[in-house]
């Protein structure tokens, strides 16, 4: 290996030295955590951290490290994937610790949650769940440093502060930076939670200012950043696998003898897959070993085998959405019903009837999924991009049979995570290659097609909707229908319905005023894996919903934006639970019930600042909608101008955001700017579909996501402001779910067209602009 | 065979089993570079983008032998994290980074037309990303980031 760059090998060798190492030649000595939370007794309930696997930990001898020149190393223990987790938790522990943030850096946890609590960087819940134990963790290392300071001076702590970076004792104005505090410091017992001192948000220093910058924005524009694609060891392989594109497919025969005449090809070997259920286990195939990644791939394409497709050849998404549409028009699983709707359905002056189609969409990080793995001694250290260090370090041992303790995963970078890096069979791949290798580390690569093409797939639904108006044009009659294969599909048998935290995504928790609502979700076959993705059931439900109710306002002959606020009706904070939620995000009922105040704050909030009513030329149009998730409140207003052509443009989107107290401003606005986009690609482009239980799609070229041309032209977020004794909600995913229906409301308004098949693609091209009548 | 390759200045000898195998490859598994990275393999996304001779090419479609006695220029010949160059500085002025896989390509193809073109449109800015893809959704700062890097340069 020939390395251009001697800091390249520098970097390696950091990583490959075990934590304790690396962190014990700093000052602040660290010793194992130990403050972790018991999260299996079961009374009384748990929610948020304290519900996650392994909890929190806000010890600050697992984050905190100081090291004689006064360098403050805080640990990340959440992976990185564009949100600015590495910048926003760390910041917070400085606060806290009145550190100078000019001399903190920050280094990255390896897969281990008893140490450091819970790292499944999912759900939109960094944030959320780890600002308190973060700031705990900050102002005992604080704490710790003022006793060290005190007892150095001879003086009382009571008469000594920490601010920034020293300890200053007031009444002689004497001064000790935290390099000297340091070792005395770690000796010092770390004061109970309860104990603290906390400081007030008026003290904050950058909690809340949004002025800190990406810690990893110099090295990424600079070509340094370490994703997970990018390790290189001395003697490593480098390797792609053939994989069944059939789900539960395998191997029938395989002829590697051209692939082994390929320069550069080491090794042809098959890695047995896991029959469906497969959660994160590998789907098996055959894999090419080269001594670059370019061999590995020509490799590939010279292998001859026959596969052995399994019962899911007969996925076909053509047939597939008719059985779904079959499904929604008959009754199902009830899943929330109050009153009683087919009696007020009856009586109701209208019905109105509407069906939408969302299809399956894949994640593609620009990133694909990689890692790499080398086994010596009995020990298995990992590199890779992943959302879930610790599945992942159990998967690996599981798979290779060794204790989890012998498994070391290593994070870097995630150029792009959206759901995908969740699970990690890629890393399982990589695992079993280096073994079949005898231990020499093996990269495994996934190319773009891979991805595209063995993906684990946002489901794919049909949301019917029903709808009575009395005379008025107010419902008073709602059921709605939906049809979706379900993530739970990957874990065990097929369970063919929404699980709980499916459902509670916006399905059951409508928080519309109508005496008479029912919600149904007849059943559904997976016929492919399906996983999160960015927003997950949310992107559905809410483009239905959202959809729906401007088409009842437009049957109403009803502004939207006003039809939308009185189905919400007055201000009231609702326990989830009456609405069919059990689920409401994993948060208590009662800390985060659904506040429908908040909800018509936000869609306030944007009509006003979009201008809502405006004036706009012919052919352009506005469009709202408002939702509810990862229990954070966001309306959005999308600005369209559809040519006579059919083209659409987005000259602007409103977005308006209650998320509770913004801990890094800049940070919420760039997610909700990323949103928009992706919420756009959602609408215009993105479609995986299946044929003979394949994959039509392939790469970039024909799965569409929006580029540069198609993002909006403008996107103004505005960040409802909040004490910090709100508790928090997330950010990374509720951004995107309205997105969608306020594009699709907005083209109803410009063109009189209405959306229920996404994406909207070439829809518009027949069509061209005409006045609507309505909007 | 014994190919040499001139990046970022600097003569570098590698073995290669392929002439016809893609610059980026010859990069990434063979020099250790990471400013060029790999997003679809297929000239579709722009993550790989390096410069020969001035001039920006996807890398993961071009061969080794087309590139000759070419120069070639990454991101890394650019600047460094200490010293970035104004166009690297004015992506971090901008926050134009989230997950930042995509930036390589973006702030390569931007260098490409601000070479040509010191101060253009947003309109021209946006027709020479256009085959530049991002993810994150980030575009409207990287747009900002190049016509701030066009401002000050």
């Amino acid at each position: 290996m020939n390395s251009m760059d001697d800091s390249d090998v520098q970097v390696i060798n950091v990583s490959r030295r075990a934590f304790l190492g690396a962190i014990s030649a700093v000052g602040l000595v660290l010793v194992v955590g130990c403050s972790r939370r018991d999260t299996a007794s079961a009374d009384p309930p748990k929610y948020g951290a304290d519900s996650m696997p392994h909890g929190w930990v806000d010890n600050p001898l697992a984050f905190v490290a100081i090291a004689a020149d006064g360098t403050v190393t805080v640990v990340c223990h959440r992976s990185e994937m564009g949100q600015g987790v590495r910048t926003s938790l760390p910041m917070v522990v400085a606060d806290e610790l009145e550190a100078d943030w000019r001399r903190v850096q920050v280094q990255q946890a390896p897969g281990d949650e008893q140490r450091f609590g819970n790292q499944d960087t999912d759900g939109s819940r960094s944030v959320r769940h780890f600002f308190a134990p973060m700031r705990r963790c900050g102002a005992a290392a604080r704490t710790m440093l003022e006793q060290a300071a005190a007892a150095h001076w001879g003086v009382p702590s009571g008469e000594v502060t920490a601010v920034n970076h020293e300890v200053v004792h007031g009444p002689t104005n004497r001064r000790i930076g935290y390099g000297e505090l340091a070792v005395a410091a770690s000796h010092l017992k770390v004061p109970a939670g309860d104990t603290l001192r906390l400081k007030a948000p008026s003290q904050f220093r950058y909690i809340g200012k949004g002025e800190v910058r990406l810690v990893d924005g110099p090295d990424i524009v600079a070509g340094r950043g370490m994703y997970g694609i990018d390790t290189v060891l001395d003697d490593m392989l480098f390797a792609v696998v053939a994989r069944p594109p059939v789900y539960g497919g395998k191997v029938g025969s395989y002829d590697a003898a051209a692939a082994l005449k390929v320069p550069g090809v080491v090794k042809v070997v098959e890695i047995p897959g896991t029959p469906p259920p497969s959660e994160f286990q590998p789907l098996g195939g055959v894999a090419v070993i080269a001594r670059n990644t370019w061999a590995a791939i020509q490799g590939r394409q010279a292998l001859k085998i026959t596969w052995q497709d399994g019962p899911n050849v007969v996925y076909d998404s053509k047939a597939y959405r008719a059985t779904l549409e079959q499904a929604a028009r008959t009754p199902g699983e009830v899943v929330r019903n109050q009153g009683d709707v087919p009696a007020a359905m009856a009586r109701a002056a209208r019905r109105i009837e509407a069906e939408y189609y969302i299809p399956h969409m894949a994640q593609t990080p620009m990133e694909p999924p990689a890692a790499t793995a080398r086994i010596v001694d009995g020990l298995c250290v990992i590199w890779t991009a992943t959302q879930a260090p610790q599945a992942t370090r159990d998967r690996v041992s599981k798979r290779l049979a060794m204790p989890s303790e012998n498994v070391t995963v290593n994070v870097t970078l995630l150029g792009g995570g959206f759901g995908r890096k969740s699970k990690p069979d890629y890393v399982v791949e990589a695992a079993l290659l280096s073994r079949e290798m005898k231990g020499v580390p093996v990269k495994v690569t996934w190319t773009r097609e891979d991805d595209v093409q063995h993906g684990y797939y946002h489901t794919v639904s049909v949301e019917h909707l029903e709808a009575g108006l009395d005379a008025a044009g107010k419902p008073v009659a709602w059921l709605h229908r939906s049809v979706a294969p379900s993530i739970r599909s990957i874990f065990g048998p097929d369970p063919r319905h929404e699980a709980p935290f499916e459902r509670g995504m916006g399905l059951v928790n409508v928080p519309f005023g109508i005496a008479n609502l029912r919600v149904e979700n007849p059943a559904a076959e997976a016929h492919t894996r399906i996983g999160w993705y960015r927003s997950v059931s949310n992107i559905p439900h809410a483009f239905a919903i959202q959809s729906f109710v401007a088409e009842l306002a437009a049957a109403a002959g009803r502004d939207p934006k006003d039809y939308l606020l009185e189905l919400i009706g007055p201000a009231q904070r609702v326990d989830p639970r009456t609405m069919g939620d059990s689920w409401n995000y994993t948060e208590s009922p009662e800390r985060y019930p659904f506040d429908t105040g908040r909800l018509r704050r936000v869609i306030e909030t944007v009509s006003r600042e979009a201008g809502w009513g405006r004036k706009l030329p012919p052919g352009q149009g506005l469009g709202i909608a408002a939702h509810y998730s990862f229990v954070t409140y966001v309306a959005a207003v999308v600005q369209v101008a559809v040519s006579g052509k059919g083209e659409l443009t987005i000259p602007r989107i409103d977005v308006a955001l209650d998320c509770g107290p913004q801990v890094n401003p800049e940070r919420v606005r760039t997610q909700i700017e990323g949103a928009c986009v992706m919420g756009v690609s959602n609408a215009l482009a993105s479609e995986i579909t299946f044929k003979a239980g394949r994959v039509e799609q392939s790469n970039f070229n024909d799965y569409q996501v929006a580029r540069i041309d198609a993002a909006p032209r403008e996107i103004r977020v505005h960040l409802i402001a909040s004490d910090f004794d709100v508790p928090l909600g997330g950010v990374g995913e509720p951004g995107v779910p309205p997105i969608a229906p306020a594009l699709c409301n907005a083209i109803f308004a410009a063109t009189g067209k209405r959306i229920r098949q996404l994406p909207i693609r070439d829809q518009l091209a027949a069509h061209g602009s005409q006045p609507a009548a309505n909007g | 065979m014994k190919v040499t390759l001139t990046v970022n200045g600097r003569a570098a000898d590698l073995d290669v089993d392929d002439p016809d195998m893609p610059l980026l490859y010859a990069l990434r598994d063979g020099l250790a570079l990471r400013g060029p990275r790999f997003g679809c393999g297929l000239a579709q996304c722009g993550a790989c983008t390096v410069h020969v001779d001035g001039k920006a090419v996807r890398s993961c479609v071009y061969p080794l032998r087309s590139v000759g006695k070419g120069k070639v220029t990454t991101l890394e010949g650019l600047g460094t994290s200490a010293h970035p160059h104004p166009l690297q500085q004015a992506f971090i002025d901008e926050q134009a980074v989230q997950c930042g896989y995509c930036i390589n390509g973006m702030i390569m193809q931007a260098k490409a037309l601000l070479d040509s073109t010191p101060h253009p449109t947003e309109g021209e800015i946006k027709d020479a990303l256009a085959r530049n893809l991002c993810r994150c959704g980030t575009h409207l700062r990287i747009v900002r980031a190049v016509k701030r890097a066009a401002r000050v340069a």
